[in-house]
């Protein structure tokens, strides 16, 4: 039977971990995410039901990772297979009622004698100056104090707050002022607009002050319309492609568009679109020719080395062990961001020492040169040393036998050693090419998927799939984090295709007793 | 699913070099001298192996070493030593190079201990523990392995964005978030390295335990994982190397300068117009950040042989 003290610890880990719960369940609420809040919720209950009761044993080992597996791994599986499905990008980010919202705080003119607002850009508590999002602390000429964001305009309580003699914050609880060379870091800023409840907006003007203006943009719900008074005649903007266009040019819209499913459009498009498509194929190829040529590269390298030290006449076999594995046991980013340096055209040792002028990194052939030379760098050291243990692992007579059938020593080699060598280490170079085809890091940090001298600008020469969607999102001016998602699904369905025969092969799977 | 989240069992190359090792018999005591007779060319060439392993590694040292410290002047073989790069590097205050290097320990090291506990607790249910969908879920589990989690990357950030907007502590630049999102890789194919060795642990002693009177809580904490201890060792060390080269992760999450990794920190600064003068620092900062995964490689050698060849060969 449990002892006190033993059940008393079970109770505090219980009570702790569901208060922990619900302080994020908590928070959650505040920042209006019900989905978050149920999840919470479930979890809290799910661990009660495992932990508090004598049942479910296994369960209570299985489900701290299962949490964690389900929420920050299965959960976004799902959810890229979900975005794929939409076009969220630039220009796509928030939901219709927020474009309407927005496009309305923009378009706010500056009425003449209205008097303007102090204003304090600030982000935030806790979050980053460079990347939070902006927030106005803005003083009326009454000194009534408030902070707005995109989502509109509060009023801020006086406490804690500091002004300056002309009524400009300098502190408030909460908030992190930027200092002026922060804000001017912030383009965004002269775009940003504070809906007011009455139609109208307010928007910065300069750095350190802001007005509040009538919007020149009305929203007529029952037709759907936005009409723009500013033009003569007023234009009127009608919902197309999850953007507001223009009823009479289909060229003219907003910017702001909202979040939309699009069915399987991203999907056709890769399909479809010629220069994604020939880009992808193009893309896709090179990234099998990598992980096939760096696979076999290594392999023969470390074999070769491998074959070399393999004579029981040959001392400091241990030395040459522990340094040829060197390659090895540097951190990754370290070897791939050496040999950039190393590749420069030129100044890097390789063109200096070789005496050779080539542009490694900025033509298509040397891109990939460069890489494979990395790789098999980086690569052979694991050869070797599987080599290593499987030549081992060979029994001696077997070769014997060889030899005294008359067959030398190529023959051996061939017939003999290859083949058992081939069966210990097939699957190690299956999963050594499912490693290498999403081998992220080396591209990125050697070649980051360039040189960029196609047709689509967007595609580099010694990209990979997975280079490629990571660019889509997270580096372009535009990102496209729909389309990118569903470039990752198709490498998802790569990769199973790919695996399928090697996972069957798997004896693993039948060893689970 | 695994190579972002849990990036050991991914990089098989680690795991699979040492179980082979080990597989090896031990060698036969030379008959003749090693020098003469017939392997001297085996020695020539394996000079030319060495050589062709070590010249990057020298080219660091000597690069980190250069008095000048700029691309163009480093060379393959040290010309003089200096400190100056590594005092470039340590009093650049917009490139804080120890609160990079201070952010890759703790996200390894935390990271690492999280996963080893999850994995022992999975690893325990699955080998000790008889339930249903227990072979189904071992599969389950080696099969997330077989799609990088990194293709979900573009969701991890909207995710961890949404979760910043709520708990500004573990959203996106921030060394927790990052880690929670590591930890969602901690079960995979660590499960089945752990259960591997857990399996070899005689159940008689876990029934003698019963017969005792001790709970499997008990039996667990205070008998298994000493047992087992080994293995958590070479795991934890499989996923602090694995975390502490991680980068894509790292550097869509962490976009602050102060809350950067060493992988991420120093990839930027072989950016921009002066990546060339940065050069010598950078190389510094690259000699500097090998060496713990190098020491801790050196000194846990024996241990990760010994704990792999008993999980790997039962």
């Amino acid at each position: 039977m449990t002892k006190p003290i033993a059940l008393a610890i079970k109770w505090v880990l219980i009570v702790a971990t569901l208060a922990g719960i619900l302080w994020i369940a908590a928070k959650l609420a505040a920042a209006g995410n019900v989905t978050a809040v149920v999840v919470a919720g479930l979890v809290g209950m799910g661990v009660l039901a495992v932990y508090a009761t004598r049942r479910a044993v296994p369960l209570k080992y299985l489900v701290p990772g299962l949490i964690f597996m389900a929420l920050f791994q299965l959960f976004p599986v799902l959810y890229t297979a979900n975005l794929s499905l939409t076009n969220y990008g630039d220009g796509h980010l928030n939901t219709k009622e927020e474009s309407i919202s927005d496009i309305i705080a923009q378009s706010v003119r500056e009425v003449p004698n209205t008097p303007r607002y102090k204003m304090s850009v600030a982000t935030k508590e806790g979050d980053s100056a460079d990347t939070g999002d902006l927030v106005l602390l803005l003083t009326k000429p009454d000194g009534s104090t408030f902070v707005g964001d995109k989502s509109g305009l509060k009023p801020l309580g006086a406490a804690g707050i500091e002004k300056t003699p002309v009524g400009k914050i300098t502190k408030a609880p909460g908030y992190t002022i930027l200092n002026a060379r922060q804000v001017n870091a912030r383009k965004e800023l002269q775009k940003l607009a504070v809906p007011t409840s009455d139609g109208g907006g307010v928007k910065p003007v300069g750095l350190s002050e802001a007005f509040e203006g009538k919007s020149t943009v009305t929203y007529d719900a029952k037709a759907d319309r936005l009409t723009d008074s500013s033009t003569q005649p007023p234009t009127v903007y009608e919902p197309r492609d999850a953007r507001w266009v223009s009823t009479k040019d289909a060229t003219q819209s907003f910017p702001q568009g909202w979040k939309e499913n699009i069915g399987f459009s991203n999907y056709t498009r890769i399909l479809t679109d010629d220069t994604i498509r020939s880009g992808f194929i193009k893309i896709f190829i090179w990234n099998v020719v990598f992980a096939v040529v760096s696979v076999l590269s290594t392999f023969l390298l470390g074999m070769l080395i491998a074959l070399l030290f393999n004579d029981p006449r040959l001392r400091g076999k241990g030395i040459y062990r522990s340094l040829l594995i060197l390659p090895y046991a540097l951190p990754g980013f370290v070897t791939a961001l050496v040999w950039k340096g190393m590749f420069n055209q030129d100044y890097g040792i390789i063109n200096q020492t070789l005496g050779l002028g080539i542009d490694w990194l900025g033509t298509d052939f040397g891109a990939k040169a460069a890489i494979l030379i990395t790789n098999l760098w980086l690569g052979f050291p694991y050869m070797f040393i599987v080599c290593t243990g499987a030549l081992q692992s060979i029994p001696q007579d077997v070769r014997e036998a060889a030899t005294i059938d008359g067959a030398n020593a190529f023959r051996t080699l061939r017939s003999i050693i290859m083949p058992l060598l081939l069966v210990a280490v097939g699957p190690l170079l299956l999963a050594s090419f499912a490693f290498n085809f999403n081998n992220f890091g080396l591209i990125y940090l050697l070649t980051k998927g360039g040189p960029f001298n196609g047709a689509d600008t967007s595609i580099g020469s010694s990209d990979l799939l997975i280079t490629y969607a990571y660019r889509l999102a997270f580096s372009g001016t535009a990102p496209n984090y729909g389309f990118a998602a569903a470039v990752s699904v198709v490498i998802f369905l790569l990769v199973a295709l790919m695996s399928i025969p090697g996972f069957r092969r798997t004896k693993a799977l039948e060893e689970v007793n | 699913m695994s190579t972002v989240n849990a990036p050991v069992p991914t990089d098989p190359r680690l795991e699979t070099r040492v179980e082979s090792e080990t597989g090896r018999s031990t060698p036969s005591s030379p008959k003749r001298s090693g020098l003469g007779g017939r392997v001297w060319w085996r020695h020539a060439l394996g000079l030319v192996a060495l050589a062709w392993a070590l010249f990057p590694i020298l080219f660091i040292w000597s690069a980190a070493t250069n008095p000048s410290g700029t691309l163009n002047t480093a060379s393959l073989w040290p010309s003089g030593f200096s400190t100056a790069n590594f005092n470039t590097l340590f009093s650049d205050s917009s490139r804080p190079f120890w609160t990079w290097y201070k952010n890759s320990m703790i996200i390894s090291f935390v990271g690492a201990i999280g996963a080893v506990f999850i994995g022992a607790c999975a690893a325990f249910a699955f080998s000790r523990l008889r339930f249903k969908g227990r072979r189904g879920g071992m599969m389950f589990l080696l099969l997330t392995t077989f799609f990088p989690a990194l293709l979900a990357i573009v969701a991890m950030y909207i995710i961890f964005a949404g979760i910043g907007d709520a708990l500004p502590s573990f959203g996106l630049n921030t060394l927790t978030g990052l880690i929670l999102a590591y930890l969602g890789g901690a079960l995979g194919a660590n499960v089945w390295l752990l259960k591997g060795y857990f399996d070899t642990v005689p159940r008689e002693l876990d029934e003698a335990a019963i017969v005792d009177g001790a709970s499997h809580v008990r039996i667990f904490f205070t008998m298994t994982l000493r047992l087992v201890m080994p293995i958590l060792v070479t795991v934890f060390m499989l996923v602090f190397v694995g975390l502490y080269g991680e980068f894509m992760l790292a550097s869509v999450f962490l976009t602050d300068v102060e809350t950067q990794t060493l992988g991420v920190g120093l990839y930027g600064m072989t950016l921009g117009n002066n990546a060339n003068e940065l050069f010598g620092p950078f190389a510094a900062g690259a000699l500097l950040g090998s060496i713990p995964v190098m020491l801790l490689y050196l000194a846990f050698q024996k241990q990760l042989v010994g704990g792999l060849t008993t999980g790997s060969v039962k």
